[in-house]
Parts: C-alpha cells; structure tokens; sequence
C-alpha cells in the first residue's frame, strides 16, 4: 500500500493552533507528512490537505475521521475554494504549494530562473525591466523601486549593500513573516537580482525578533542555497524590539550595531546608507516581487495589473477581528467593501463593522460609509489614508475608538527614537489631552486652569481654562505639528489613526452631546 | 568560565562581522539573562568603545534588560489586531493567573493578526486564545 501524502503547513500561524501535533497525529497513522508554506487562510488554519482536497480547521480528533474520508472538515478541492481561486497569487505564487527550505520543490516551481535571466541581460536591463514594470516599495512609501534601484547603481562607492527591510511591526500584517516562513528562496533571489542591478555583493535581511520561525527559516535558506547566489552574501540580522527600525534610516543605525534613531534625510540611503555606502533598502514584498518580474515576459505582466500608478499585486492582509482572515493578494483596484464583507465575510464576532484600520497602527481608521475607496496609493492618499504595507484590521461595533486614539499617542511615546521634537514630546502631550478629552466625557469635558497657569507671572497663559471644544481644537493642532514636523513616518503618521478616529466617531471621544454641538451631526453613531 | 573571559569569547565570535553590536548583545543576552552595567562595561572594552555608547544602544531596544528576571516569560500581544478581538477584557484574568510568579509582558504583534488574540512564550506561539486558553497558559508557564 502507498503512503499517503499529508500536507500540513508549518507556517509560525499554523503552529501556533497546532500543526505540529497535528503531523505528529498523521506520522503515527503511517502518513507521509509533508510540511508546506501556509495557503493563507488562516481561519482554516491548520490546514490538512491530501490529493489537493482540504479539512480544516483540523484538530487531533479529526485524524481519523480525515483519513477514512467521512470528516466534516472537508472544504473540497483547495485551488477551488473561493477565497483562493479570486485571487491573483505572483509574489505568494507557491503559497502552499511548496515545501518551505526544499530546493527542489524551489527550483521545480521555476525558482532562480529570474536570477538565471538577470545576470544574462546584465544592470541595466534588470533596472529597466524593474522600472517598466511599475513596481512600487510595498513597506509603505510607495516609491518606484526601478528608480531607487538606478540611483544605487549609479552612485559611486567602494561597496554598495542590499538591505531587506523584514522588520514588519505593523499590528494587522504578516505578509512578510509568510513569504519569509513559506518562500525564503524566492526573497534571496529578489535580494541576488538587486545584487545584479546595482552591483552590491552583500545583503542584510533584518528581521525582527518577534518572528522566532521567520529568522530560523531565512538562516537555514540563506546556508543551503549560498552557492547559487554566491558570489552574493545574504546575511540575517536580528532586531530586539524597537518598532522604529522599520523605519528605513533607523534601521541602518541598528544594522550598523548603534541606536536605532532616524536619520535626516538627505543624504538618501541610495547614496550613503549602511556604512556611508549606497545601499538599496527594500521591503520583503517588494524584493520578493522581482523573481516574478525577471521571468520572461514578467515585467509586462506585471505592469498589465493594478490601476493608475499603483502597478501590479499587493498581497493584502484581512487581520483583526474578520471572519475569513489570511493573505489575499490582488491586483491594485479592489475595493475595501469587498475585502472586508464579500472576502473577509464580515467580522469574526458576528457583530457589525464599526471601524477598519488599513495600514497599521500608523493608518487612518475608515467607517463602513468609505467601504467604497479603491486600493491604490493615490486614492487612499487622497482620503487621508495610507496603504502602508497592506494590512487591513477590522474592528466591530464594540470598539472604543477614543481608546485606539488613546492607543495610538501611547505607542507612538513607547516606540518613539527620541531625535525628533513633534514625535518625542507630541506623542506624550497627545496622551495627556487625549485621556483629559475622555475624561471629560461625562461631564461635558473642557479643563480648568491650572496652579501655574493662574500665577501673575504666567501672562501669556489663558486664566479661564478650556473648553472641550478647545481642546478637540489643540489635539487636532497637535497633530497637525507631528505630521509636518516630525523626521520619519512615527510621528508623521500617528496623527492619522487619531484625527481619521475623531473625525468619524467624535461622540467615542466626547460623549454624544458634545460631538453633536460641535459637528451638527453623529456619523457613525449608535447603531451605525 | 568567568564572565569577563566568557563575554571576551563572545565578542569575538562576532567581531568580524560589520556592526557586531547587536548580534553581541543578543548572544549575552540569551547566555546571562539580561545586559547589565557589568557586561556593558566588558563589551565596551572588548570593542574599545565607551561605556556610554554602549549603554546607549542597550537601553533604547526593548529586548534587552538590564537586570534578570528568573521568572517565566509570556508576552500578549496587545497591538490594534489583538485588541479587535478582545485581548484587553482578557487582562485582568491573565494578571490574575500570573500573579508575581509569572512575568506578562507586552508585544506589539506576534504577526498572527488573523488569529488574535496571541501570545508567546520562548520560541512557541499561541493563537485564537480566549480568557480560558490564555490562563491555562499562564499556569502552566
């Protein structure tokens, strides 16, 4: 009798409701079990798939009934299963297809034919075939990467370096931890072509050490496929829990083994980067998209996708609280009603959408009446929003969205570098007048002076206190004061989760009688 | 094996690397249970920096701690994706399961975010916790 083949992903999520015991269970029944990359549906997770049928969420009491054929698990032929067939998978093109570390399985999926072209067609080739595809730094900013690929290659220096920027601190993504965990290969290659492009023979991949599976992965990778890459050098770094470093420059410093703090720009890093030497910085994402756009024909493909200037897929990521979370990349263009209801199926507690936060906890908070706005850089640009790196958190009806405002001032004090003024000092300021606004809920707000206030020799300062309205007023000041004056994106972009979280849902901060006087109108209110 | 000639092979084992800093301090870390003023003073001299620089770059990561703390470890994640499922109304019971046996600590994401609510202890994760699930694993720290 043949073995059957089990396939149980061993994706960090997927072990962490039990894959591991799960393979164990199938390796006893006498399967053959092999672990996979994730399929990224994660509610499905763990995910047990023979002959390309699945049963999931499996536990161990559903070993038998898995095998014998008779288990309610089953979802039917994986490929086909909606959440999967909708999508349009280049970047995660072997998510759970793969064996993870497996060269074989790697090579077999056309792994390294991109790398193979690449050193045919030579620098300037690759930076042209990068450029014409439109491909855009997926960490956030959104920059050309075929752009910021010329400008290293141009630059002169004695080194040149390539950075994989894997630090992925946003609450609500995970995209890189998967791509790390499920197709390390296919990064490295991404970092070896850019190696090609720019003339770099060294790259870092600077993980955070929140991800114990991403890091043990990429080391393992980086060891088997040296020969391949060489005379190209991957080298895994580790962080140690500053949410900073994922800033581009702070990085750097970490990289370099001084404070993470950000550093002015310019000079750019594609100028003088790690150790003062042009270095390309790119986000997992967007280095594991270049394998694909090497392949032939792939930069055109690439470019046919997406909308406007926003090239291509973006592997989106349905976290929080949602029904059907996981990873759904799709061509730029999607609404966010569709994500949230239609692929996501609502919320996980049943209850109604109050809030969806895309972006991080650096993005604004959008209420149900924007489910309409398309996914592309310039549209969420134009709403007050960010993309960022593609994270969308769903919150339901039971949020309190003074709190994540609240929340928002006090990670951004917590994960400040401390360089700059309107970051440093703002964000605390913006937990005092935030936890001051909230307090006054009840009591219809507003402050009374102070000690220091009411003395003679404080002329300058107002002897009669603030209103709540006056308060709403500094708090938005505030922010206006991070988001122009701060160095980096921390301080920059906190004011968005706060300002978008007052806008749309003023009686969270204030109660319902004063948003009332102060807007006219609740949007959002009760029931909404 | 003293400290300082432990601390000397450490550095060493790093020292060719381009910015050594971290992976040192990560290696004293994991070996001494913290990065006190001791070792930063070993490290600096090992390297031929000043104290200072290297106080500086230990006390701005999170990941590094000063003193030891023999108790275990469970870190909640308590970020935006956590907390849209619940992890704050589960606090008060895990504290309570802690007690000052075991040390809760925050983190902001554990990258399980379609999972939450999530913790780590050592190198395993825990995901889709409830109140019940989470002070089960507090006990059993």
């Amino acid at each position: 009798m043949t073995q059957t083949i089990v396939r149980i992903s061993d994706d960090a999520l997927a072990r962490a409701v039990g894959a591991d015991a799960l393979a164990a269970a199938f390796e006893k029944q006498g399967c053959d079990v092999q672990r996979t990359s994730s399929w990224g549906m994660h509610w499905l997770e763990p995910l047990v798939e023979i002959d390309g049928k699945g049963f999931g969420p499996a536990t161990l009491a559903d070993v038998d009934a898995i095998l014998s054929g008779t288990s309610d698990r089953a979802i039917g032929a994986i490929e086909d299963h909606p959440f999967i067939a909708r999508q349009q998978r280049l970047t995660f093109a072997r998510a759970g297809k793969t064996r993870p570390l497996s060269l074989e399985d790697y090579e077999g999926t056309g792994g390294w034919s991109g790398l193979k072209r690449a050193r045919q067609i030579g620098s300037d080739a690759i930076i042209e075939e990068v450029t014409r595809s439109g491909l855009r730094g997926r960490g956030g900013a959104g920059f050309p990467a075929g752009i910021k690929w010329r400008t290293v290659a141009n630059a002169v220096g004695d080194r040149k370096y390539i950075v994989c920027n894997a630090d992925e601190g946003d609450s609500g993504t995970f995209a890189d931890r998967m791509m790390m965990e499920g197709d390390p290969y296919a990064l490295i290659e991404g970092m070896a072509i850019a190696g090609e492009a720019v003339g770099a023979l060294k790259g870092f991949v600077y993980i955070r050490s929140e991800y114990p599976d991403a890091i043990r992965k990429m080391e393992r990778a980086a060891q088997l496929c040296a020969h391949i890459i060489a005379p190209f050098e991957v080298e895994i770094r580790v962080g140690a829990g500053a949410y900073v470093c994922g800033e581009e420059t702070s990085l750097l410093n970490s990289l370099e083994g001084v404070r993470g703090e950000v550093r002015a720009k310019p000079p750019l890093p594609a100028i003088r980067g790690l150790f003062g030497r042009p270095t390309v910085v790119n986000n997992v994402l967007t280095l594991s998209a270049v394998p694909h756009i090497l392949g032939e024909g792939g930069a055109n493909d690439y470019e046919a996708l997406g909308m406007g200037r926003s090239k291509g897929t973006m592997p989106i990521q349905l976290a929080g609280n949602i029904k059907h979370g996981g990873l759904y990349e799709a061509a730029f263009g999607v609404t966010l009603g569709e994500l949230v209801n239609d692929i996501g199926g609502g919320t996980h507690s049943g209850r109604p959408v109050k809030a969806v936060q895309v972006g991080g906890p650096l993005g604004a908070y959008l209420p149900p009446e924007q489910f309409d706005i398309v996914f592309d850089y310039e549209a969420y640009t134009a709403a007050d929003a960010l993309i960022g790196h593609g994270g969308i958190t769903v919150f339901d009806d039971t949020a309190d969205m003074g709190s994540m405002a609240r929340f928002a001032m006090e990670f951004c004090a917590a994960e400040s570098c401390g360089k700059c003024t309107p970051c440093r000092i703002g964000s605390v300021r913006g937990i005092e007048l935030i936890d001051r606004i909230l307090a006054g809920k009840e009591t219809g707000g507003g402050r009374q002076p102070d000690r220091i206030e009411l003395s003679p020799v404080m002329q300058n300062a107002p002897k009669r206190g603030r209103t709540a309205e006056e308060e709403i007023e500094l708090l938005t000041d505030l922010c206006e004061t991070m988001k122009f004056g701060s160095l980096c994106a921390l301080g920059g972009f906190t004011p968005y989760p706060v300002l978008s979280a007052l806008k749309h849902w003023p009686q969270d901060f204030t109660g319902e009688a004063v948003a009332e006087r102060e807007l006219g109108t609740v949007p959002g209110g009760k029931g909404a | 094996m003293s400290k300082e000639l432990r601390i000397g092979e450490i550095v060493a084992g790093h020292f060719h690397r381009e910015g050594p800093l971290l992976p040192i301090l990560h290696e004293v870390q994991e070996e001494f249970g913290c990065v006190d003023a001791e070792s930063e003073a070993l490290i600096a001299k090992a390297l031929n920096w000043s104290r200072a620089d290297v106080h500086g770059v230990v006390s701005f990561y999170h990941d590094f701690l000063a003193n030891p703390d023999p108790r275990p470890e469970v870190q909640i994640c308590r970020a935006e994706a956590c907390k849209a499922r619940g992890i704050e109304s589960m606090m008060d019971e895990a504290q309570q399961a802690a007690g000052d046996r075991v040390k809760l600590s925050a983190v902001y994401c554990l990258g399980l975010c379609s999972a939450g609510p999530a913790a780590r202890m050592g190198e395993t994760l825990h995901a889709r916790l409830d109140t019940g699930s989470l002070a089960s694993l507090i006990e059993n720290a």
